[in-house]
């Protein structure tokens, strides 16, 4: 602009510019749909929610059942497994947090607040995803008594907590409700 | 050098026809015939010739492996055992293709460890380093995305775990992964977009390559003296003498390839991707392909919080650590000696960093428990402290051997002293 002596845009500035933000902007529109196609379409995202009848399971014993492509654990646990994990000091814990859908963010990884229900301490149900890189933990393994995932390494305790090993956070706890005193709905 | 004078003269009519039009027979005469390549090049810089002989056998081997396989995990594994089982010669073509990898892999290494020991990467040939590490970074991801396509447990869970890898960014880590899996977690539009990358990426290889060989021709090739070219004396041309010699070195890689495919074809694969993808059952013991190893073991050594960042994406961090810092090595090396060959103390420490990586491969392949983890972290530590403190610090202390005044000289006296020592007067000419 400046070797010319002209204030006033020509014809051909606007051109230039115009041209410029066209190619902008549709390079970006032709993009994306390109990005868009990756994300899990509607029929993967549908908040889909199962009911599980856990009248047969007894205390010792274990369901896995698959929520969103992901396998749910559904733990009737002992009266020594519910003792060892009060048991567990706060200090003692790699991540003090519940993670538990059903509670507030912040709350803490006491047993309590990790068990399904006030009145049904016995049931532990959580998604059985190692929150390290995502493999399937092994039940009642490792030195805790809890969750052993082979991959890396890590060992959750009778509370699904993660106690040692690579894994940052404890095992997420699912939105559940009981719509009976056997039947858990889980999502 | 490529910039030069053209030495193609079209004889008969129909060249002079084409070489008016489109002068292609005169690139590839000036690139692959008169090109001058120094004399001493040994048997090390025959692995870029085998390296894209692979590359071409890998492309093949898997358009008409492509032809027989179904992308969608109620047919992939089963389509997958019908090349094994029915396809007429469909066991050899899985295996080339199959065993083509590890092959594949370990040419590049020994191709990467070549321009380490010799100091190809130093100036003016960072571009061309550069391209490489490009050229790894896309070959890793293509066959992390080729293992998954058999929908095996090591590709359920491999793919799991490498996706995975994502979800430790805080915040954008979750949607990144989501993105990548195109679900909540590995499954049919997963194995349906590996499928196509899998497909694209040789191709986006093969295009770096172009580059990669572009680059490499105008600054011309290293040698193991590490000397620029300074007469004509010191080259000779690269048709007949570096094109049978990589040819010689080809056909004994090739020897190596057969072995395997003939008579250890399931050697470096493991025996849980004969069992068909389950999402609720994650193998005992979940290991990567061998050439992945040493980037396992460095991952899972990080067991610890460093501040603010928890062990995971530490790991993680360490992990894509070990491949990126490649890009910088051209400005960590401080030498201005080129070859290994007059760098005593650089000579112990590339040793050193060949032995760290093997050990590091084998701790990747072993529970990450106990001493193991303890040696992994000794082993992560010396790989990037060879790079950081190593690499910088040694140009500027160590003292190089004196270095001859040319190619020439270097190959004449060695020449007279292997004749002397062999006690022959007719000793044929030595041009390793």
């Amino acid at each position: 602009m400046s070797a010319h002596d002209t204030t006033e845009p020509t014809r051909r500035d606007f051109l230039y510019i115009a041209t410029g933000m066209a190619g902008v902007v549709g390079a970006g529109a032709f993009a994306w749909p390109f990005i868009d196609q990756m994300r899990p379409d509607a029929s993967t995202l549908a908040v889909s929610s199962i009911e599980v009848d856990v009248s047969a399971v007894q205390p010792g014993m274990s369901l896995t059942v698959k929520w969103r492509g992901k396998p749910v654990f559904i733990r009737n646990r002992t009266p020594k497994e519910i003792e060892d994990a009060k048991n567990v000091q706060m200090g003692q814990l790699k991540d003090p947090i519940a993670r538990n859908a059903n509670l507030p963010s912040d709350a803490q990884a006491t047993d309590a607040d990790r068990a399904a229900a006030k009145d049904k301490e016995n049931w532990l149900v959580m998604i059985g995803v190692c929150t390290h890189l995502g493999c399937i933990p092994l039940g009642q393994q490792g030195e805790f008594g809890g969750w052993f995932c082979p991959c890396h390494g890590s060992q959750y305790d009778t509370a699904g907590r993660i106690r040692s090993g690579p894994a940052p956070e404890n095992l997420p706890i699912p939105p559940l409700t009981f719509t009976s005193d056997t039947v858990i709905k889980i999502g | 050098m490529s910039g030069g004078h053209s030495s193609y003269t079209p004889s008969t009519g129909i060249e002079k026809w084409i070489d008016a039009r489109l002068p292609l027979p005169r690139l590839v005469y000036d690139s692959f015939v008169a090109y001058p390549v120094p004399r001493n090049l040994n048997y090390a810089y025959a692995f870029g010739g085998i390296l894209a002989i692979m590359l071409v056998s890998q492309i093949l081997t898997g358009v008409v492996l492509a032809m027989h396989y179904a992308a969608d995990t109620g047919l992939a594994f089963n389509s997958v055992e019908k090349i094994m089982r029915d396809v007429n010669s469909g066991w050899l073509l899985r295996y080339l293709h199959s065993n083509g990898a590890s092959m594949f892999f370990l040419a590049v290494y020994v191709h990467i460890f070549r321009g380490l020991y010799y100091g190809s990467y130093k100036a003016p040939r960072e571009l061309l380093w550069i391209l490489g590490v490009i050229i790894l970074l896309l070959m890793m991801a293509t066959a992390f995305m080729g293992y998954v396509l058999p929908w095996g447990q090591m590709s359920f869970w491999g793919a799991t775990v490498i996706t995975g890898f994502f979800t430790a960014f805080p915040i954008i880590g979750d949607p990144i992964q989501q993105l990548l899996l195109g679900g909540f977690a590995v499954d049919n539009p997963t194995l349906n977009r590996f499928y196509s990358l899998h497909y694209l990426l040789p191709f986006m290889i093969a295009g770096v390559v172009v580059l990669h060989v572009w680059a490499l021709h105008v600054s011309g090739q290293t040698n193991p003296t590490g000397i620029e070219v300074k007469s004509k004396t010191d080259t000779v041309a690269f048709t007949p003498y570096a094109t049978v010699k990589d040819a010689f070195g080809l056909v004994l890689f090739l020897i190596l390839f057969a072995y395997f495919v003939f008579y250890l074809p399931n050697f470096m694969g493991h025996p849980d991707n004969y069992i068909q993808a389950d999402s609720l059952k994650t193998p005992a013991h979940i290991v990567p392909e061998w050439y992945f190893l040493p980037f396992y073991a460095m991952l899972r050594a990080i067991t610890f919080n460093i501040g603010p960042i928890n062990s995971k994406l530490g790991g993680v961090l360490t992990m894509f650590g070990s491949i990126a810092i490649l890009f910088i090595v051209p400005w960590l090396d401080t030498s201005k000696v080129r070859s290994a060959v007059y760098r005593p103390w650089y000579k112990l420490f590339f040793w050193l960093f060949i032995a760290n990586a093997i050990m590091l491969g084998w701790l990747g392949s072993r529970p990450a428990e106990g001493l193991y983890t303890l040696f992994s972290q000794f082993g992560t530590a010396y790989y990037f402290g060879f790079f950081i403190v190593i690499m910088p610090l040694l140009g500027l202390i160590e003292t190089p051997r004196r270095l001859p005044n040319s190619i020439t000289e270097a190959v004449l006296a060695k020449t007279k002293s292997g004749g002397q020592l062999a006690g022959v007067a007719a000793a044929p000419e030595t041009r390793a």
